[in-house]
């Protein structure tokens, strides 16, 4: 394992107005590693995702990217380093006006003064990595959701980037779908020498793919660790989690009042 | 009592600043915009490729609804004027008024209509579906590809649109008045042409359609990047821009004609 980390996250604190979302968060991503970071739905995930990105400032602490403070960097500075790194969307977010060659050569057109011939190879090239070559002619409303989802992958592969976060990239898909896109995921991650950075609450689908697991809850990290370390793992949250069970430290009940008061029962047995 | 009125005054208020706030962010956008057109402007196919969108797939309404108007002005011209026994100078009523009023103000609510509305629901839905975040995140900035060439793409379309929409309106009120009602056809086109001046007739009705044109583009576009990201969001926006933009026009058109023509004989 590399020594420097490609991102370092130290003492990240992130609040909505007066509502903390992250609490003193400490991570390092190295390169080639595939991270999984879970949590249950509003745990802070994905603000992480936005922080890493710069889409968002953090209220302390910082986010380092290749030894960059990631919300110290001017716009452009901040849009340089972006060309670095490349973020996949919970649904793909592909440009609906554009078809799936135009989508994956979006950024080649914008960034670089490649001629087209050679956009075209480089295009063909990032859809057979995902299997969709014959599909560069569709449009995204043709596609199915997992096609979209890698159409969204070529096109974040498209300009070889360091770093790639993924959004729930398991969300809507069907069984193959799914182990298509955590294949490639990690194929990509190895083939590329990249970092991926996968936020997601799909439990066995990425324990197969990553390298390394944190899990976020109540915006701190509640445990950290290999895949095989948190399947062992006897810690109470861990295990409800990874389980799936319906009762633990993460409570079925919403916090409310006693339920015989709710009732107004409390007096009749008085 | 008292209470009650303190929080009428005091949502005034808020609504008040609101608006200003708003107006101040619409302004800044707008800014932000001009700054950001230089990418368009150089890579002109960007705002040809929406030229198309916006002007060319609005041509069937404009020259549709000009065809109308021309000939509503053609019959009514004609039932006002032979009163006088001035039948003759129907050309001339229906060239001046579309010039000057009904060609840019009727082409513009049109245009906000149909392609003011098509910017806004297209911008909001490409942030709904997280296309502009996406964008940003490819260090894209989506004020400069998305917003910046629709909206020069509206600013061209408006004037050609317009002047469509009159030379088809006035080839309406030639088809009513001469064709079918039997109007002289030389005294209809002669008086036409010694009435219509370039300066002031045309130029100040392509003075009005780009002012127009500005205006309903900046609403558009505004109003969808500003959009909540959610169904209600979107069909909100698209709603306000069909509004706001009549009502700039309607308004801007009263502006513009009290500095254009007044004092004119």
């Amino acid at each position: 394992m590399a020594l420097d980390a490609l991102v370092e996250i130290r003492d990240l604190n992130f609040s909505y107005g007066e509502r903390p979302i992250l609490k003193g968060i400490n991570m390092d991503m190295h390169r080639g590693q595939v991270i999984a970071i879970l949590g249950g739905s509003g745990s802070g995930k994905t603000t992480l995702l936005r922080l890493i990105g710069g889409a968002v400032r953090p209220s302390s602490g910082y986010v380092k990217l290749e030894g960059n403070v990631v919300h110290k960097l001017t716009r452009d500075e901040l849009f340089r380093i972006r060309r670095k790194m490349s973020m996949l969307f919970q649904f793909g977010a592909l440009f609906t006006d554009l078809s799936v060659f135009d989508n994956v050569a979006f950024q080649m057109r914008e960034h670089t003064d490649l001629p087209e011939p050679m956009i075209r190879d480089l295009v063909l090239m990032k859809l057979q990595a995902v299997g969709l070559r014959g599909a560069h002619d569709l449009m995204p409303a043709q596609l199915s959701g997992g096609m979209a989802r890698r159409v969204a992958l070529a096109r974040s592969i498209a300009l070889d980037p360091v770093l790639i976060m993924y959004d729930e990239p398991f969300t809507g898909l069907d069984p193959i779908s799914l182990t298509v896109i955590g294949n490639l995921i990690r194929r990509l991650t190895d083939a590329l020498g990249m970092t991926s950075v996968v936020v997601t609450h799909d439990v066995q689908e990425s324990l197969k793919i990553v390298d390394y697991v944190y899990f976020i809850a109540d915006g701190v990290i509640a445990a950290h660790g290999t895949p095989s370390e948190v399947r062992e793992s006897v810690a109470p949250f861990v295990h409800q989690f990874v389980h799936g069970e319906e009762d633990g430290p993460v409570t079925f009940h919403y916090p409310a009042q006693a339920y015989a008061r709710d009732l107004r029962l409390e007096n009749s047995f008085a | 009592m008292p209470r009650r009125i303190v929080i009428g005054i005091r949502g005034v208020g808020h609504r008040v600043i609101d608006s200003i706030w708003r107006l101040g962010y619409a302004s800044r956008f707008f800014l932000l915009t001009m700054l950001k057109s230089g990418t368009s402007l150089r890579r002109f196919g960007l705002i040809i490729r929406e030229v198309y969108f916006t002007g060319v797939l609005s041509l069937i309404i404009i020259l549709v609804s000009g065809l109308f108007v021309g000939m509503v002005l053609g019959l009514q011209g004609y039932e006002t004027l032979q009163r006088y026994g001035a039948e003759s100078a129907v050309g001339t009523m229906v060239a001046l008024s579309l010039l000057r009023e009904l060609g840019p103000v009727v082409a513009a609510l049109l245009f906000a209509s149909r392609a003011g509305s098509a910017i806004t629901a297209e911008i909001g839905l490409m942030k709904a579906t997280e296309q502009l975040a996406a964008m940003e995140m490819m260090a894209v900035d989506p004020i400069a590809r998305v917003v910046a060439p629709r909206f020069w793409a509206g600013v061209i379309s408006m004037p050609l649109l317009a002047a469509l929409f009159s030379a088809i309106g006035v080839f309406g009120g030639y088809l009513v008045a001469v064709v079918l009602i039997g109007v002289d056809e030389g005294s209809f086109w002669s008086q036409m042409q010694d009435a219509v001046d370039f300066r002031y007739d045309i130029v100040n009705g392509v003075i009005k359609t780009c002012v127009f044109g500005v205006a309903v583009t900046a609403i558009a576009v505004f109003e969808g990047y500003d959009a909540s990201p959610t169904a209600e969001g979107v069909s909100g926006a698209t709603t306000r821009t069909v509004v706001t933009s009549s009502l700039a026009i309607l308004g801007l058109d009263f502006v513009l004609t009290s500095f254009m023509f007044r004092g004119m004989s």
